[in-house]
């Protein structure tokens, strides 16, 4: 589409920028004003530049929990977009089974996180938990309090139930957007079902399988209210991500100059992979809008 | 192509099979709701022996529970309307104009989408405290723009670019002011979008519970905080969380009905 130069615009955007302002900028300033200061009671600061930064990018605990995060995100991201897809491939195209298919399978995603977590945290008990209670039932040693391996796959299959739906919709909304003549064109040169997929459909859901890649890595790498309900981030630490850490440093230690800086750092790779996807992303058509139409 | 009924039934079975998977734990909260907290912990059965709405009773006769949920809406309801209204106009500018650092601009509110809400917890309490906000519905109606406004212009530009600009030139050549035209013409085209965004916008401020929690403690508690209280208070009433949790699932499910659809491309974010 073409646009028209016009700075005037801005004005119809400056109430989205001051809202966004007041409610991103300020808060962030405290942010990083705390990470350059520290302090010893009765609200005196004393400036000690990056050495909260340093302290954090040397310490075991920051790396220990940002490789555990790394290791969920890569984890939920290898299930939930193959089976994603694989789900959106297989749906109805047509008719009342797709309102409901859709509405069923959107279900998960408007449940509060952590009521999640509370569905998950009862499902997977060992006393009262069907989950739970079936696995001991067969023989299986779980108990997701105790045993690191249960309490893994347990936020993990959480992730996936919660989760997978999006990645489900995004795929569909690409799917149903291809163009019946595609599909008429493959069958005259009797291409099997693989061709179709690997030739017509991916290529045409590149786009949504980007969106949806992009969003579940910004939102597996922010988690906290799921596993911080569920496992407390334990048993041990085996399960205290990144935010549940920041939380446990913030709120519960008040330790706020390294929480402070752990805040910076982290948001900064959140920024830069997140870019990094963006400029994938709009790379054809570099529009705020994009757009494949 | 010669046993069509068959091959209906092996394509269908991958969707059915995922529905059940997340139907079943949806199932135990909803059994668990109407099992008495006896009968919960002494013995283990598939459904309810005797179902009982007695918990559902407990949540509406108490304040304390009945109020987390008047909260709750009311803040979301606030958020939606405040983030849809500064998205709108803004949607248009990022979608009909260039203009300086639009680029930038666009991105740096996206990047507010992808901020992690426990990086703001802590100045967000700090903030809204200074201010006089604490525990009121504005101030985590006004927080919760952080992520809604970025993605509410990020759907309604996708939809907006949707819309032919000849419809806006002929609109101005037939003596049409700005705002008349928008109000006019252009919102009722891209109504579908409207509602995409204030579902969307709906949708994550209800779901959300980080900020909520930090930024109220009576008057504006939001009905998921009520719960983790009841969780760490007592950690014993099980039929009366399940029942709050089902209750927290409803306006959910009614939501998605009326925009169904319309879900699948506003997931797509506008842009299929």
């Amino acid at each position: 589409m073409q646009k028209t130069h016009d700075h005037k615009a801005l004005w119809l955007v400056a109430p989205a920028l001051l809202l966004v302002a007041f409610t991103a900028v300020i808060p962030l300033m405290t942010v990083v004003n705390y990470s350059v200061q520290d302090t010893f009671g009765n609200n005196q600061f004393f400036w000690v530049g990056a050495e909260w930064y340093r302290e954090i990018l040397q310490s075991d605990r920051f790396h220990a929990a940002f490789l555990r995060q790394i290791a969920f995100s890569a984890t939920v991201l290898a299930i939930e977009i193959p089976l994603g897809l694989a789900i959106a491939l297989s749906m109805p195209k047509k008719g009342i089974s797709v309102s409901v298919c859709l509405v069923l399978m959107a279900l998960p995603l408007l449940i509060p996180w952590n009521v999640v977590g509370t569905i998950w945290q009862i499902f997977a008990r060992v006393d009262i938990g069907l989950l739970g209670y079936t696995l001991n039932g067969l023989g299986v040693d779980y108990n997701y309090t105790q045993n690191v391996g249960a309490a893994w796959a347990t936020l993990i299959i959480m992730d996936v139930w919660h989760w997978t739906s999006l990645v489900v919709l995004l795929c569909y909304a690409g799917l149903v957007a291809i163009p019946p003549v595609y599909y008429q064109a493959a069958r005259i040169d009797g291409a099997s079902r693989w061709a179709v997929f690997r030739y017509i459909e991916l290529p045409k859901m590149s786009r949504v399988l980007l969106i949806a890649v992009l969003l579940r890595f910004m939102d597996s790498f922010m988690i906290y209210t799921e596993p911080f309900v569920v496992t407390g981030g334990g048993p041990g630490n085996a399960t205290t991500f990144l935010s549940v850490d920041l939380v446990k440093m913030a709120i519960g230690q008040f330790d706020l100059g390294p929480a402070a800086a752990l805040s910076v750092i982290y948001f900064l790779i959140v920024i830069l992979v997140s870019w990094a996807f963006y400029t994938i992303m709009t790379r054809e058509d570099f529009e705020p809008s994009g757009g494949v139409r | 192509m010669n046993a069509p009924g068959k091959k209906l039934r092996a394509k269908y079975f991958a969707p059915t099979l995922y529905i059940i998977f997340l139907m079943t734990p949806i199932y135990w909260l909803l059994t668990m709701s109407l099992k008495t907290n006896q009968e919960i912990l002494s013995a283990f059965s598939l459904w309810p022996k005797n179902p009982t709405l007695a918990n559902y009773i407990v949540i509406f006769t108490d304040a304390s529970w009945y109020s987390g949920y008047i909260n709750s809406m009311i803040y979301v309801s606030m958020n939606t309307v405040i983030s849809v209204m500064a998205a709108l106009p803004a949607a248009y500018a990022f979608s009909r104009h260039r203009f300086l650092g639009d680029k930038h601009i666009f991105f740096w509110l996206l990047t507010n989408r992808m901020a992690p809400p426990a990086v703001f917890a802590l100045p967000f309490f700090q903030l809204y405290s200074s201010i006089g906000l604490f525990d009121t519905h504005i101030a985590v109606a006004l927080a919760h723009t952080l992520f809604n406004i970025p993605l509410a212009i990020w759907i309604l530009e996708g939809f907006m670019s949707g819309v032919p600009r000849e419809i806006d030139e002929t609109a101005y050549i037939d003596g049409y002011s700005f705002p008349k035209f928008f109000v006019k013409i252009f919102t009722p085209l891209i109504a579908s979008g409207i509602g995409v965004a204030a579902f969307f916008c709906f949708m994550f401020s209800w779901v959300e519970l980080l900020i909520a929690r930090t930024l109220t403690s009576v008057a504006a508690k939001p009905i998921a905080a009520v719960m983790t209280r009841t969780v760490s208070a007592s950690g014993l009433d099980w039929g009366v969380l399940a029942a709050a949790g089902i209750l927290t699932i409803l306006p959910g499910a009614l939501v998605i009905w009326f925009v169904r659809h319309h879900i699948a491309r506003g997931f797509a974010l506008g842009r299929v």
